[in-house]
Parts: C-alpha cells; structure tokens; sequence
C-alpha cells in the first residue's frame, strides 16, 4: 500500500483540499491573461508563475477545466517528428512529460510503451527511414525496423501477407508513452493554482481592446479587464478567437475523431499507428483500447460523432489484430483540430503587440 | 447457497420461453438447464444462481439489476465474446459462459480482497500515489493494469465478417412499445413506409411487463390488438432483437441485428424508446438480490422466474404497488412496500396491495441491505424513518428478505436523441430529466415516456401524434391530428431524492465503476466541481453502462455538492454508440478493393514481381526475385539499347472539355494552356493554396476546347477531387470526367520503339517530322482506336499509346508480338523510376515533400509569370520574397563508395539541410547517381556534399548537373 494513500484511510473527514482555487470575481486587472484553461493555457500559466514568478495571471476558460482538445485526444506522448524543430521542440516535451507526476506530486500515469508506425508501401518505408535518420541525428531513439523485430516486439500483429496492405517495416519509437491526458492539465492547474494564478472557468472571451496594434483588454462574458499580455491557447477555436483580436491565421479547423472499446485484460503493450490504414491504437491503464483515425476530409467546427468514421476504422483495426471482432466500441468523440500548412505548431509574435499565440 | 432449488414459475408464465425445448449451458464449468427463449442471467435466476460477475474495483458479487442488458453488473465471458451481457444474451446448448475479472472462483474470488483496502482508495486514488519514489510507478503501472481489464480477447479467435444492410423509408419509429406501437400504425395509415426498431424481442415494451391495470387481461387485450394491427400492415417492416445503437446526421442510423450492422436512412424518426428505471443509493443497493422494479417484472413476465421468495419492494412512485401485485400474485412473499413519499398516491394498485394484506411503509426508506453468507446474496433489508431528503431518523427495523426492489423513478431513454443534438434538463417539479431539445437537422419527434408522459392513454395518443407528425415531416398529411387527452405528465413518477448516504459507504452510485456517494462527494471537495470534471475524475457515468443508472444520481449529487440549482441543470454528453457494437459488425465485409490493369495476367504470365501503387498493383519487375537487381539492369539497358515496353495505365486520366477548358487549366496548374496548340501536350505541374507541388503530368490538347491530362497514379483521385471543388466557386464552362480506368496506356520506348510501332500503325505518320516530341495524335494501333503521345519521362524516343481499356490486353500482345524480332522487353516500375533518374526528372512526393515549392524542385520554368491567377500563386509570390534554405540537385558518388539509402540525411556543419530523394546504380553510365535536397550554397554542380548513411558514417557525394544521362535531351527527341 503506498503511504500516499494512508492518510485517506486514517482520517475522519475527506483529508485532501481543492485542488484549485475558485475566484469569485475578476479582478479589473492582471499582468497576463491566458485564453484558453487546455493543457497549452494552464502549462504556459504553471511555468510563468514557476520560473518567471509572474503570478497576477488569469486563465480564462468558456467551459469547464481543460474541456477542449486536452479532454478529447488520444494521449499519445512521442517525439518521432520528421523536421528538426519539431524533433528538438517535442524531445523536450517528453523529457517534460518524464518528470511530471513527481513535479506535480500528482499521478499522470506516464506510461512508456513503445510506439510503432507501421509502413505497408515502399513510400511508406520511406518516410519511416527519413523520420529515423532525422530523429537519430537529434539525438531521439527512433529506428526502421522490419517484420522480424515487429513480431518480437508486438507479437499480436498480423504480419501476414495476405491482407490488402501488408506491413513491410515500421518506424519504432521506444520512448513513446500514454498518459492520462486530463491528469496533465489537472496538474499544471493545481501547480499553477498554489502558486497564485487565478483559473476563471465558464469565463468566454467575447473580444478584446486593441489601441494602436496594442492589446490592453480583454473582454468576457463576466465583465471587462485590463491585461499586460495576453496568451492566446485555444486549439480547435484558433481562427475564430484571432479573429477577435483582429488578425486571421493559416490554419484550418478539421474534426478527428477517436472512440474507446470496452475494458479488457492487458494484451497489446505498445502503442501502434498505421499511416496508410489510418489507425492509431493503444491500450489504457484501464484496458481499453483507445482509437483513432485520420482527420476527417473537411473542415468544421461540430464535434459530431460519424458512424463512417468507425466503420472505416475498424475495418482497419480488424486487418492488423483479426482477433479483436467481438470486442465492443463503448464510446466514439470527436475534437477540432486547428492544421496548418506545415503540421507544425504557431507559437509566438502577433501582428498585435504584446498579443502572443500558441496554435495549431 | 443451494443451488437446485427450482424458482421457475408454473407455466404459462414466461412470454419468451419455449417449455417444450431443454437447453443445457455451462457457467463456471457447471451444467445448466434452462428453456429455448431464456437468457444466460434468466436460466441461472430459475436455477436460484444469484451472483453473476464481480465488480470492477472492489471485486464485490453482483447479480440481476436491469434485466435488460443495460447494466455492468451482468457482464460475462461467453466464449470469445469479453463483457457479454448475461441477463439478455440467449442460452443454446453447449454455451460456455464463465465469470470474468475474478482471481481465483467467482464464488471466492480473491480479488475481494481489494475492499478490505477500500478506505485507503479514495476517489481518484491512483492519481495521489504510486509515483513515489522516482520509477515506482513503472511496477505499480502493470499492477493496476492486471486488475484492471474486465473480459478477456481470445488471441486466436477468427473474425466474423458480415455483410452490412441498408435500409431507407419514410419514418423510422424507435422503440415498440405502446407509443411507438402507435406511432408505427399512424404513419403507416398516413401512406408512410414504416420501419419499426426494437431491441426486445418481441412487440410491445412495458405493454408485456409494467403493470398498467389491476386487471392484466386489460393490458392483455390492449397489446394484442395494438400488435396485431402493426404486424398486420403493408406498410410496416419490423425489426425486433435489434438495437439502434446510433442516430446520426441526416436521420442516419445505425442498427445492429441478425449478426450484422443495418443502416437506415430515414426520412423522418420517432423516437419512442420509453425511460429507463433508475436505482435508489442505500448501502449494499448492489448485492444479489437487489433489482430494479422493472427487472423483477422482466424475470416474472418474461422468463416465468420468481426473483426471490420473500420480497421487500422500495418504491417511490405508484409502479412500485404494480411490482409488489406481480409478486405477490406469482406467489412469492411481499414483506413490505416502502413507500418513500410520505402520503400515499392515489394508484388503485396502492388499495388492492394493502387489500391483500401487505405492510406498506410510508415515509421510509431501506437504509442497507443486509448482507448474506460472503455478501453472495441479502438477507434483509434495514428500513428506517426518513427525517429530511436523504436523512433518516433512529426509527427503524428489520424485515428478512432476499429480494429488494426498487422503484425509485425513471430517467428518459434519450440517448440516442442527444447523438443528434438532441437535450435533456432537469425538471425540479417532477424531479426528471426531460427533453428540452430534439435533434438539431430536424425531421424527429418523441413520443410516450421518452416525452415525459407516463398514463398509457396519453401514452398511446402521444405515439399516435407523433406518427402523424413524422407522417406529415416525409411529406403525408393526413387531415386529422390525433388529440392527446389531458395528463399528469411526469408528474409522481421520480421521487426526488432517493439516495441515502449511509456513515460506513457502499451506497453505491454507480455500480459500473464502483463508486459511492462519498467518491462524488469527494470529488467535488477535490476541486472539480463540474459534472464533465467529476466524470472525468471520478470515472463515474463512464463505465460499460456508461451511466444509464448513474446519470442521474450523480447529477443530483454534483448540484447538490456545489449548491446549485437542480432544476434546468443537463447531464454530461452523450454520445454514440446507445449500447456497445461489436468490432467485427462496424467493419463488416472490409472491401478493400484493388485495381488490376488491363494487363494483368500477361504480368503475371510474365512473372511480374507486383507492388502496390495506390490502390492498383503494378510490375515492379520481370523475374525472379533473387534478381532483382540483375532483372532491373537488363531492363534499364532494354530501353536505352533498343525497345522496351512498360504498362502505364494506372497513369490518372482526366477530360476537361468545354469553352472554358484552357482557362479551367490555366487556373489549376502553374503552366498556360491559352495558347496550346492542338494535338501537342505540355507539361502540367498543380500546387496547393500553400505553393507546394502536390502533382504533374501533361495535359494533351485534343481539340480547342477539349483536353486530356494524365496526372500520378496516386494522385488523381486528389486532382480530380480538387478540380471539382474549384469549380463548383469558379463556375466555368467545362465538364470534368475522370478516365483513368477508361484507358489502357502503354509506353513503348527506346530507339526501336518507332520501328516496332511502324508495324501496326496504319493512319499514322510515326516520322520525326510528322509526328515530333511533344505532339499528339489520334489513329488506330491494328486497328485499336488509340491516343499516341509523344513523351519522354524515360529520356529515349517513345509513345504512349492510350487504348480503351478493354483492348489493353490486346495491344500489350500486339506490340510484343511486333516487337519480338527487336527482342522488345517489358519493364516495370523500378527501371522506369531508374530510367527518369537518369534524365533528373522528379517524382511527386518521392522526390518533393508536403512542402516543396517550385524554386526549390528546380521548376521555375514551369510557371506561366503572366497569368493573373493559378492555385497557389499568392503563396508562390510571397515565399519568393525570401531566401529558399534547400534546393533539389543531382549528385553521384565515387566508384567503390558505400550506396545510401533513400532518406538518408545531407549534413553540414553537423546540421541536418537535406536528404536523399532518389538513389540507384545506373547500368548505363556505371556509377551511383541521385537527387537530394541540399542547401543553395552547395547546389552548384562539382560541390561536395555529404551524406549520413543509416549506420552513421558521412559519405562524400559530388553535386553534378542534371539530366545525368543524355543532356542535350537529343534521344528523346529524334
């Protein structure tokens, strides 16, 4: 029994406080405010007020914590990525995520499993040996592997080749990990929360004042206030609040759509990703399988759910593990996906001064 | 517990069963018996087998809730199948049913021992430990992955590929009870096709189980009536035992039945499918022998079971007096209604129930359950006074029992409606969930309890208004709207606060997840005061019943907890799938197709070696595969020395014809097409709104407003849909057709090429003069109807000879045939990608990348600068402005230098500044040559690059021009 749990057996009354503040009012004034309570918003408030000692912060949020995409992706964790920024910039992200759970002292069930992208075309094999070699030169552990290392490492896989798409190698990834993606924005907004920062849910940005390409408020559904900076962290909804401030971004909002099976017993370890079949697919701490597909083919901003998307997917998922029929689909979502040109992340500078972004 | 105590009821009782039929079953290596029409749950209850599975977390015996598969408690392993649902899954002899998720025996599982330690596991525990010290977490990580997991996948188990249906009409009606009964015949008599959906397998819902009358016969006679008339009629197409799991945009919906995935277009819906009966929270709510009112009934009306033997009914509502009558006059010992609300109703059933001498306590509660020998079972039921809402004063006692029931209220079947955008809000008045929206794309209406209206006349009227309302949204009026008599609504149907938190917990909430009250309570302590965050901390509402009996006490909770306001507050959403759907029935037959050219079989004849190309195969080489290299080279030399012949017909194919064509094309390539002259082609290169390459190919014109362009094998599907996009802004004259499977296409190339064609050509002067590099002309191949292009992606004189597919085959003979005297060869895909590597022509997306522009694959040259528009201009303009960081060049590597690999990376100065696109040994000039992206400074030709081979060693590579072979591009011309 870990001693971190003796005190709840021990004590009379529930022992544990909030774990984050609930600020009645707006404040009228604040040096930094974050559009957005996601994961972006709360991490960007939990290292100002951590490393920067900037705490007269707001985090505005139009729902509840962390509803956004942080509530809706499938929480792969990995730093595969094919340019150099993005191999540098996600690397650090996972040393990051490492760290977590004993920064917060709050549990994200950081769980390293292994990811493998699996090729089924030459061209396929190709992109994965170009990820490879971008990755080794930077110093991240990825490498193409072949369908004899696949059967030891996933030996559940159907490698047969007499299936539509036969796999021909993979791309493996062994710091790959899933975490319990909620946990990580409830982390950050407990840290953030004990060092001052003042986390304002079911608060919408309706607009904001700009004098001379200057932002210098922000206006909400509770009331207007004064900032010093704002951060602007609202992946799915990226375009419409830039439009607010006054400036439009190269960014197209896409649904991608996930679902979860049933519980069952442990039985696929690693975490697995066909690009040409569109599947991704993990198993939870709690045994569900988690999924996922490509984006949807057209831009929207609904989060409907669609029954082709499954359809499709499990098609897929029934060609790499054919076992797996009378498992049960339990639950599909959908969350808005704001792509640029480039797959890469916005993050900086505005046309409007002291107006900073974190997008896509 | 004994087991051969025989709780089936004397015939007839039990709709479903077929007495005359003995069916033996296993659970837990025990032989059963039980009869044809019975579920697993239903035998093993005839059997007086109680305990069904363990819980999730604290491994607790649960049996029976629902009854109607809508519950975890019920969850079973049946053979292959994890989390089958016992208490609706038919028995068939030899059926292997075994518990699941218990260490050790389902009757002594291990796993119990969990709840000893239930007071260190708060809610949300594994969030506050387990990860100290550093790396613990990885052991404690697999320990609760162990535990957790309910069923269990069996490794070797085969898929079960069904066809899938589809099914359109004019009003779906979901749900087969007295409103959708109703609804069904009032739309069908509006002229309506009709499709009527119920999971049950029989008509009539709470018609065949719910005691609406004192008298049953009356409810007899109503049922009958009611489904004779709809199986009876035309227009009516039923579909029971099956269940709609989803209900998407556009009346699309999903069913699953007969062992496969129906979907179901439907002009209108009624959504019918009735309430769901929700639990009351005391402590041990959740042991065998405590059920839902609705269940008892189920197991009596259905399956001819007696629940138990000495009854204990909790109630809340008038339905409760309906159960505790079914008991008592199946024979089974009703000890006492408890009646939560103060005063009595005004149900005639109350009279009779207390006529027959039955205790009924008024303003009481059961405050626990009391449990029997390993909590495998109840042995009484604690009932005490109720002070105030959820409190309860020192008045109580015991009543020895070994069934409590409990009818504590309903909570709308509405899931399926919130798919589609429809919403539920609490209604303090009658203490409900009610529908405060339908669906968002319209077209649907609700209807019976699902409406919020309970008295069956009203009940049968509602349906009756909805189906002339569905009637009249697909376009049937009918003149008169049926009236629905005056009602009570909801009105005495919840009671609204029927959770009594007791100091020792297991009161339970939600029974999937295993929490109590206190785990909501304290997850709103915690911090996360929402319902989303409470769910997504607590886990509550998220297990496999996904909140169908916890919603609603846990709504009640969380706005209690955060001092809000009960009444207009919504439960979380609600999403697809209604009940969960088996892998193998959403991905049905897998048609995965694939594409074979005309030629096919003369490859495989051949000995091909075939690869995948998008969706089609193609050769990639003619021989055995321990040559390959050896196969390849003879082919590269064919071609260069004499005449080879290469099937091109998964080229894409596109027909742009009308008076806009040439502006059509000048929109969406870079090139101008205004001045094209007929029967030459010109190269064609699409960018997106971003300046990237996304295709090329040459667009032939055949006539001043008709041109045929060939785009990438893979890409065409994307132009073709990217063509039609645009026009559909532009708006320009044109049609856009795409051919590629209309034509058969081979290229026959290398310095023979025009003698072999000589042969069989008959209205076409194949001479350097007549017909140059670069035309077009249409003619016959012996006697074949054929496009011939002049082309020269291989760098040797050549034609492409386009033919209606189905003379493919016959032209790959016919030009084989000619060319046997030349030793013509086929090649395949590796020396045509070798051949153009020669001549430095690029591949999309082998040798550019998402995003590629012009400048930096060398083709300036191919944008028209004067054009006012094409795709991507803007972007083109802009990136221009500024400094391009890589360049694309050939480069070729010393004699004896190790070969590297396409993908591997140029480097300078440690920094990664390109890779290698395109890589091979070239037979004709002997050495290794390729492209790579490089940075400016180094594209010069005689630069030395060098590259990082997969094992980490650099190599040094000379930047050379291109094309390697043949420069003055004199071969492809002569």
């Amino acid at each position: 029994m870990p001693l971190g749990l003796l005190k709840y057996g021990f004590s009379k009354a529930h022992p544990s406080k909030r774990h984050f503040n609930k600020p009645a009012t707006l404040k009228p004034s604040y040096d930094v405010v974050i559009v957005g309570g996601g994961g972006h918003g709360l991490a960007t408030a939990y290292y100002l007020a951590k490393y920067w000692g900037i705490t007269n912060v707001a985090v505005l949020e139009k729902s509840y914590l962390a509803s956004g995409n942080t509530a809706r992706n499938t929480a792969i964790v990995r730093s595969n990525y094919l340019t150099p920024e993005g191999v540098r910039f996600y690397e650090e992200s996972v040393k990051l995520f490492e760290e977590l759970s004993n920064e917060f002292d709050y549990n994200i069930l950081y769980s390293k499993r292994g990811h493998i992208t699996l090729a089924h075309t030459d061209a396929a094999v190709r992109t994965s040996r170009w990820r490879a070699e971008v990755n080794k030169h930077l110093g991240v552990n990825s490498e193409v592997i072949y369908p004899d290392d696949l059967a030891k490492l996933c030996p559940h896989l159907n490698l047969s080749q007499d299936v539509r798409y036969p796999i021909m190698g993979a791309l493996y990834h062994p710091p790959g990990a899933i975490a319990r993606h909620d946990a990580v924005a409830w982390g950050y907004a407990r840290g953030a929360s004990e060092r001052g920062v003042e986390i304002h849910t079911h608060t919408e940005v309706t607009g904001f004042e700009i004098q001379n390409d200057k932002v210098v408020g922000v206006k909400t559904n509770r009331g207007d206030i004064r900032c010093g900076k704002v951060l602007q962290a609202v992946a799915g909804l990226s375009s419409e609040v830039s439009r607010l401030a006054g400036f439009n971004l190269p960014i197209k909002s896409i649904p991608l759509q996930a679902c979860v099976t049933e519980p069952v017993k442990p039985f696929l370890n690693i975490i697995v990703v066909s690009g040409s079949l569109h599947v991704y697919v993990s198993q939870s701490s709690r045994g569900e399988l988690v999924m996922g597909a490509s984006s949807d083919p057209y831009s929207l901003y609904s989060t409907r759910s669609t029954l082709e998307f499954k359809e499709e997917l499990m098609m897929h998922l029934l060609e790499l593990f054919p076992f797996v029929g009378k498992l049960k689909i339990l639950r599909q979502w959908a969350g808005i996906t704001d792509m640029t040109p480039d797959f890469s992340p916005v993050m900086g500078l505005t046309p409007i001064q002291n107006y900073y972004i974190d997008a896509g | 517990m004994s087991t051969n105590i025989n709780m089936r009821l004397p015939d007839p009782k039990g709709s479903y069963l077929d007495r005359t039929k003995t069916v033996k079953f296993m659970f837990n290596g025990k032989s059963y018996a039980g009869y044809h029409g019975d579920t697993v749950a239903s035998a093993l209850a005839a059997n007086n087998e109680r305990l069904l599975s363990r819980s999730f977390k604290y491994h607790r015996p649960r049996g029976i809730l629902t009854m109607a598969g809508r519950d975890a408690n019920s969850l079973v392993q049946i053979g292959d199948e994890p989390s089958a649902r016992a208490d609706t899954y038919p028995i068939s002899d030899g059926l292997e049913v075994h518990a699941q998720n218990v260490f050790g025996s389902l009757q002594n599982d291990r796993g119990k021992l969990v709840e000893l330690f239930g007071r260190f596991l708060p809610v949300g525990f594994y969030y506050k430990a387990f990860y100290k010290p550093k790396g613990i977490w990885k052991y404690w990580d697999s320990v609760i992955r162990n535990f957790a997991g309910l069923g269990k996948v069996d490794l070797d188990a085969v898929p079960y590929h069904s066809d899938k249906a589809y099914r359109f009409c004019d009003v779906a009606v979901l749900g087969a009870g007295p409103a959708g009964l109703n609804a069904a015949l009032q739309a069908a008599d509006a002229g309506a096709e009709v499709i009527l959906i119920d999971e049950n397998p029989q008509l009539g819902g709470s018609l065949n189980y719910a005691r609406f009358h004192t008298d049953l016969t009356q409810t007899r006679s109503v049922s009958e009536k009611l489904i004779d008339s709809v199986t009876n009629h035309p227009s009516i197409s039923i579909y029971t035992a099956a269940m709609c799991t989803g209900w998407f945009a556009d009346n699309w919906l999903a069913v699953m039945c007969e062992q496969r995935l129906l979907k179901i277009r439907a002009n209108a819906v009624v959504a019918a499918t009735g309430s769901i009966e929700q639990p009351a929270v005391f402590r041990n709510n959740d042991l065998p022998g405590v059920m839902l009112g609705t269940a008892a009934q189920r197991l009596i009306h259905f399956y001819g079971v007696a629940p138990g033997k000495n009854a204990v009914v909790l109630t809340g509502n008038d339905d409760g007096y309906g159960v505790a009558l079914d008991l008592f006059d199946n024979g089974i010992n009703v000890k006492g209604v408890i009646d939560m609300r103060a005063q009595p109703g005004h149900s005639s059933l109350a009279e009779i129930v207390g006529a027959n001498g039955i205790q009924i306590f008024h303003g009481h509660t059961v405050y626990e359950a009391i449990p029997g020998k390993g909590k495998r079972s109840i042995k009484g039921a604690l009932i005490h006074e109720i002070s105030q809402p959820g409190l309860v004063t020192e008045n109580s006692q015991i009543i020895d029992c070994d069934l409590i029931c409990m009818c504590a209220g309903y909570t709308p079947a509405a899931q399926l409606l919130c798919h589609s955008g429809g919403q539920l809000e609490y209604d303090a008045n009658v203490a409900m969930l009610k529908l405060k929206q339908l669906p968002t794309h319209g077209q649907s209406v609700a209807a019976g309890s699902l409406n919020a209206v309970f008295d069956l006349n009203a009940v049968m009227a509602d349906g009756k208004l909805a189906g002339w309302q569905a009637a009249k949204f697909a376009g049937f009026s009918t003149s008169q709207q049926p009236v629905v008599p005056d009602h009570d609504g909801a009105k005495d149907q919840n009671y609204p606060w029927p959770i009594f938190k007791h100091p020792l917990g297991k009161d339970f909430v939600d029974y999937d997840e295993d929490l109590q009250v206190k785990d909501i309570i304290n997850a709103v302590k915690d911090g996360y005061d929402d319902l989303e965050l409470v769910k997504r901390y607590s886990t509550v509402v998220m297990g496999p019943s996904q909140g169908k009996q916890s919603a609603l006490s846990n709504l009640r909770i969380v706005t209690k907890e955060t001092e809000r306001d009960l009444n207009g507050v919504t439960v979380t959403t609600q999403r697809p799938p209604f009940s969960p759907e088996y892998v193998q029935h959403l991905a049905g037959k897998s048609f995965q197709p694939v594409r074979r050219t005309a030629m096919h079989h003369r490859h495989l004849e051949q000995e091909a070696q075939m690869m995948p190309a998008g969706l089609w195969l193609r050769p990639a080489f003619y021989g055995s595969p321990a040559q390959k290299d050896q196969c390849i080279k003879e082919e590269n030399l064919a071609v260069r020395n004499n005449v080879g012949i290469v099937d091109v017909s998964t080229l894409g194919k596109l027909e742009i014809r009308g008076p806009d064509a040439a502006e059509f094309l000048n929109r969406m390539y870079t090139f101008a097409y205004s001045k094209q002259p007929v029967m030459r082609s010109r190269y064609v290169l699409m960018t997106d709104s971003t300046g990237a390459i996304i295709d090329d190919g040459v667009a032939c014109r055949m006539d001043q407003n008709i041109f045929y362009v060939t785009a990438t094998t893979g890409g065409v599907d994307g132009v073709y849909r990217n063509m039609l996009r645009w026009n559909a802004e532009w708006n320009l004259n044109v049609d856009i057709a795409n051919v590629t499977g209309a034509y058969a296409a081979v290229n026959i190339a290398g310095p023979n090429s025009r003698d072999v064609l000589n042969t069989l050509t008959e209205d076409i002067n194949l001479s350097a003069e007549d017909f140059a590099y670069m035309e077009v002309r249409t003619g016959h191949i012996a006697g074949i109807p054929a496009r011939l292009l002049r082309v020269g992606f291989v760098g040797e004189l050549g034609y492409e000879v386009h033919v209606p597919a189905s003379q493919g085959e016959a032209l790959w003979d016919l030009l084989l045939a000619a060319g046997k005297k030349f030793d013509i060869r086929p090649f395949g895909v590796e020396a045509q990608r070798l051949l153009r590597l020669e001549k430095g022509h690029i591949i999309v997306s082998q040798d550019t990348d998402g995003l590629t522009i012009p400048n930096e694959a060398n083709m300036e040259w191919a944008i028209a600068g004067k054009k006012p528009f094409f795709q991507g201009k803007r972007a083109i303009q802009v990136i221009n402005n500024r400094a391009i960081n890589r360049i694309l060049v050939g480069f070729e590597l010393p004699e004896n230098s190790p070969m590297p690999l396409e993908c591997n990376l140029v480097i300078k100065d440690q920094e990664i500044t390109g890779r290698v696109t395109s890589v091979s040994f070239s037979p004709t000039l002997n050495k290794i040559i390729g492209l790579a992206f490089v940075s400016p400074d180094k594209s010069e030709p005689g630069s030395s690059i060098h590259i990082k081979l997969s094992n980490g060693n650099l190599i040094e590579a000379k930047v050379c021009s291109t094309p390697f072979y043949d420069p003055e591009n004199k071969r492809q011309e002569m």
